[in-house]
């Protein structure tokens, strides 16, 4: 415990002196070291309880009286602290290139630290207090990273709708510890256990607050409206972070919530199911058409979160049927891909980074070719591309595996609507990966293979060192999982276990499975490597031209002759046309994909709103006497209620 | 899982050199159809035998994926057939090989659509454009045909799926369902008519013909190799589904299989002589057709096994 402590205020410090110190080299040193050192701090203990040596006991800070702040470390916190300290060192190490001329961005780098940390204490937090305290911090400051840019008008707007919708979802999450502190008459998470059981009714009212508020955090649909705002105003490092790690908080809350409320109810499971399907199919649909690689990157994830939530609904009602076999299926593939999209999305955000910082421009329809130019971007491009579509060789594939296992199992042993939604998640699923193939081999296809489209953007080089080598690790890992996927299987298990008390299953069939896998995938790349010198040897003593490439006899071909972006997707788009909606702008030639659950539901909701708040506006008189008034009266009206009602 | 050589030798045998073979025969029955002889049984072992002596062309616009790719491609096809039954029982199996083998053939999509990008050419791009559209929208007519098959047999792999762990018996409705299904999907995954016209030779309306129109040499060698090991692969699914196997290797066993093999490649031929190729604009609409038949499918099995 001592070390994530010395972790956590090594965040603090070298966020304050990275505020304090003048010029940007030291700035830049404070908070990126900061970062590094402080992770390296607590990835430590995070590695030893996931290990196997048992939890950490719990921190007590009582100053206030009635109220008590503590932290701890089980798995499942080790388990998400794990990520998002070794996410947070790579990104550090980046950001050291990044930085470079962002005078900016460097003046708002002191909240990366504070970043990291509150992301780190909130999955430390053993009480609602705390939690509360530490969420805020990470948003604020996840805001003020955000919003760098902030003399874009866009960069405003996706910060504003940023700033509401994580500030709704708190409100969510207050009323919700606020209902549990009143059933158990404290703030701790211990005691929450240990006053059970709730009625049915309150436990299932606090589920789904916890799904809003949490799910909001997480890009869950509907609530996922602020993602493909934030993504792109973001710096590629900060959108590594927050769509690696941060929006996993969320996860992290709804798999808490599920041990602080008690035994599951079936429904529990179908909602998380529902709304993890939701998002799936409409995350990778959008993903689709978008022509802005960023913003596609965001749909990505809000589709990957939906995966890990149709994971998660699983092990839900495998627990509520009982099943603890698909219980563990399910909670262990949901487990497994969030540390596995840390991973392909962190490559996929930082090497958009570089993309975007060597061509300036997110347009997928303006690059092209740029493999050449830039082998190891590209090449780890790919490597993230051929994970997140969940290919064998790659890590994706494992924790995609182990979900349809659950699925294909409940589809055997359910029954009733549990069958219907275990079906609708194959279904669901197999959707998404045919579609991850389109949205991949588009990203991929178009920005990297192919001619540059457009002849401005010349000189184009790889950018240096300190920005390739993090991606490189982080490819290498993914590629390591694939090999080797029985390597990580046991802290797995371990916090699976960590989660419910019910879970005494011998998964060694898994292990088994893992390792056929593991053999079979070395055995694709050993017969890979036999057929690419048999086509060396062919090819030694033929002759091999080089050509121009087949264009049907047309005289003067010209690179914006290939297919772009939205050339790619019409098939899809056009399919899709009555759910996606498209806006066409004649005059620009452009076509615009707004948000179902933005444009139909919370553009409505927001202007009926202020419909309705125009009516208090009468109230609002500037005079001092006025407000004194006001709230004088508020007092005194929540006096009356509390003698009346007892809070 | 013990290693037997010969089964091993058996399976190997029939993956990597009957292959070839039925796509002769589908060439000869549509020859049949429009009154010619058509191209010798034999014709794709000489292509191949002549494609890899040969030198290559390259584009200097590709890169080292279009030299990688096919025969990558070759090699996870390969490997996704040593899950299926062929002779005798499956060489490789565990629970949940079924996600494995769809997984093998989406990356062999995968590599072959950024192959086709890599050129740079228009035409591949839109031969890209289309391949991943329909292969998205029959990929799940697949996955959802694979539930059924999950939730009739009680099995997770292809092995135990067809019969070598758990028997079922041939001709139930759902299987018949699921074999007209699969029929629809293996005309698409292999690009066939009325899906795609592997003959034509007009740019603008083929799929997987113009995705390659770039590739030469031993890589086209490996590409055309491996649709026919694709074909191959698809023709014993739909087999199986229709006419398992039953018990162990015998020589009677092997040479019936041939020859329910030799009818699909048959039937193959006879669609595509009786079809004409669909408009591109139809062929989502096909597709999804065919999900809802997939779909029956379901509802008769879930029925089925309440009663």
């Amino acid at each position: 415990m001592n070390f994530l402590i010395a972790s956590l205020i090594t965040f603090l410090a070298a966020s304050v002196f990275s505020l304090l110190s003048r010029g940007e080299k030291p700035k830049i040193l404070f908070s990126c070291f900061g970062v590094v050192v402080g992770s390296l701090l607590g990835l430590l203990p995070a590695v030893q309880i996931l290990s196997g040596e048992g939890s950490l006991g719990e921190m007590w800070f009582s100053g206030i009286p009635g109220l008590t702040l503590a932290l701890g470390v089980d798995a499942l916190s080790a388990f998400f602290l794990a990520a998002i300290f070794f996410l947070s060192i790579l990104i550090s190490i980046y950001s050291i290139g990044y930085l470079k001329g962002e005078t900016r961005l460097i003046s708002s780098y002191p909240f990366f630290p504070v970043l990291v940390g509150a992301m780190a204490a909130v999955v430390m937090a053993r009480d609602g207090f705390l939690f509360l305290i530490c969420w805020e911090v990470m948003s604020l400051a996840s805001y003020f990273l955000v919003s760098v840019e902030h003399d874009s008008r866009e960069v405003r707007y996706a910060g504003w709708i940023y700033l509401i919708a994580t500030h709704l979802a708190t409100a969510f999450l207050m009323v919700f510890f606020i209902l549990l502190w009143k059933n158990s008459g404290s703030f701790l998470f211990e005691d929450a256990l240990r006053r059970l059981p709730l009625s049915p009714s309150l436990a299932g009212m606090l589920f789904v607050f916890a799904v809003i508020g949490f799910g909001t955090k997480a890009g869950l649909f509907p609530f996922h409206v602020w993602l493909p705002h934030a993504h792109p105003a973001a710096p590629s490092p900060i959108s590594a972070l927050m769509s690696g790690v941060m929006i996993k908080t969320g996860i992290y809350g709804i798999l808490r919530t599920l041990t602080l409320v008690g035994g599951p109810e079936l429904w529990w499971g179908g909602l998380l199911m529902i709304l993890g399907m939701l998002s799936i199919v409409l995350g990778i649909l959008y993903a689709f058409v978008q022509e802005d690689i960023k913003r596609l990157l965001a749909y990505s994830s809000v589709e990957n979160i939906g995966i890990i939530t149709v994971a998660i609904g699983l092990g839900v009602m495998g627990l509520a049927w009982p099943n603890p076999w698909i219980a563990t299926l399910g909670f262990a593939g949901a487990l497994f891909h969030i540390w596995n999209h840390a991973l392909f999305k962190g490559i996929l955000f930082l090497s958009a980074g570089n993309v975007v910082r060597t061509a300036h421009t997110r347009q997928m329809s303006l690059l092209g070719g740029l493999l050449k130019p830039m082998p190891v971007t590209g090449a780890l491009f790919f490597v993230a591309s051929a994970a997140i579509c969940g290919f064998p060789l790659f890590n994706g594939f494992i924790s995609e595996w182990l979900i349809y296992l659950g699925l294909f199992q409940g589809g055997q042993d359910f029954n009733h609507f549990s069958l219907f939604l275990a079906v609708a998640g194959v279904v669901a699923l197999a959707f998404a990966g045919g579609l991850a193939i389109a949205v991949f081999s588009k990203a991929f296809g178009v920005i990297f293979l192919g001619n540059c489209r457009n002849r401005d953007i010349t000189k184009i080089t790889e950018v240096p060192a300190s920005m390739q080598i993090p991606i490189l690790i982080l490819g290498l890992l993914s590629l390591g999982i694939g090999f080797v996927p029985q390597m990580i299987w046991g802290p797995i298990l371990l916090t699976v276990q960590s989660l419910h008390t019910g879970f005494a299953i011998e998964a060694t069939t898994i292990v088994d499975s893992l390792a056929t896998i593991s053999r079979i995938v070395a055995g694709i790349v050993g017969g890979a490597a036999v057929l690419f010198l048999i086509r060396y040897w062919i090819l030694r003593k033929k002759p091999v031209r080089l050509s121009v490439t087949w264009d049907c006899g047309y005289i003067h071909p010209t690179p914006r002759m290939q297919y772009g972006a939205a050339s790619f997707a019409e098939p899809i788009s056009t399919f899709f046309k009555p759910l996606l909606k498209p806006i066409l702008h004649s005059k620009h030639f452009t076509e615009y994909y707004g948000d179902l659950a933005e444009e139909r539901f919370f553009v409505p909701l927001f202007k009926k709103t202020t419909r309705f708040f125009s009516l208090l506006r009468r109230l609002q008189k500037s005079q001092t006497q006025d407000y004194l008034a006001l709230m004088f009266v508020t007092l005194i009206l929540l006096l009356l209620w509390e003698v009346w009602f007892g809070i | 899982m013990e290693f037997d050589p010969v089964l091993w030798g058996l399976h190997l045998f029939l993956l990597l050199v009957a292959p070839p073979f039925f796509l002769g025969v589908i060439a000869k029955t549509k020859g049949w159809f429009v009154g010619r002889n058509g191209p010798p049984l034999l014709q794709l072992y000489y292509d191949l035998f002549k494609l890899f002596r040969k030198g290559a062309v390259y584009s200097k616009t590709t890169s080292s994926i279009f030299r990688m790719a096919p025969a990558a491609i070759f090699i996870l096809l390969i490997f996704a057939g040593l899950f299926l039954p062929i002779g005798g029982a499956a060489l490789l199996y565990f629970r949940g090989d079924i996600i494995l083998f769809a997984y093998l053939l989406g990356f062999t999509r995968f590599l072959l659509i950024l192959a086709a990008m890599d050129t740079g050419s228009s035409f591949e791009g839109m031969g890209a454009s289309r391949e991943v559209t329909f292969g998205a929208l029959s990929e799940l007519a697949f996955f959802l045909l694979l539930v059924v098959l999950v939730v009739t047999t009680g099995a997770l792999s292809l092995n135990g799926i067809f019969q070598w762990e758990s028997l079922h018996s041939t001709f139930k409705p759902v299987f018949l369902l699921l074999f007209f299904s699969f029929f629809l999907i293996l005309l698409t995954e292999n690009s066939r008519i009325p899906i795609d016209d592997p003959a034509t030779h007009l740019e603008l309306t083929m799929i997987h013909e113009v995705m390659i129109l770039d590739t030469s040499g031993p890589d086209l060698g490996f590409i055309l190799y491996g649709a026919s090991i694709k074909l191959f692969l698809f023709m014993t699914f739909a087999v199986s589904l229709l006419w398992p196997q039953t018990g162990g290797w015998s020589w009677f066993s092997l040479g019936f299989f041939l020859l329910k093999i030799l009818g699909v490649a048959v039937a193959i031929g006879v669609v595509e002589s009786s079809n004409a190729r669909l408009r591109l604009i139809k062929i989502p609409q096909l597709l999804i057709a065919n999900f809802v038949v997939t779909i029956f499918a379901l509802l008769v099995a879930i029925f089925g096994r309440a009663l």
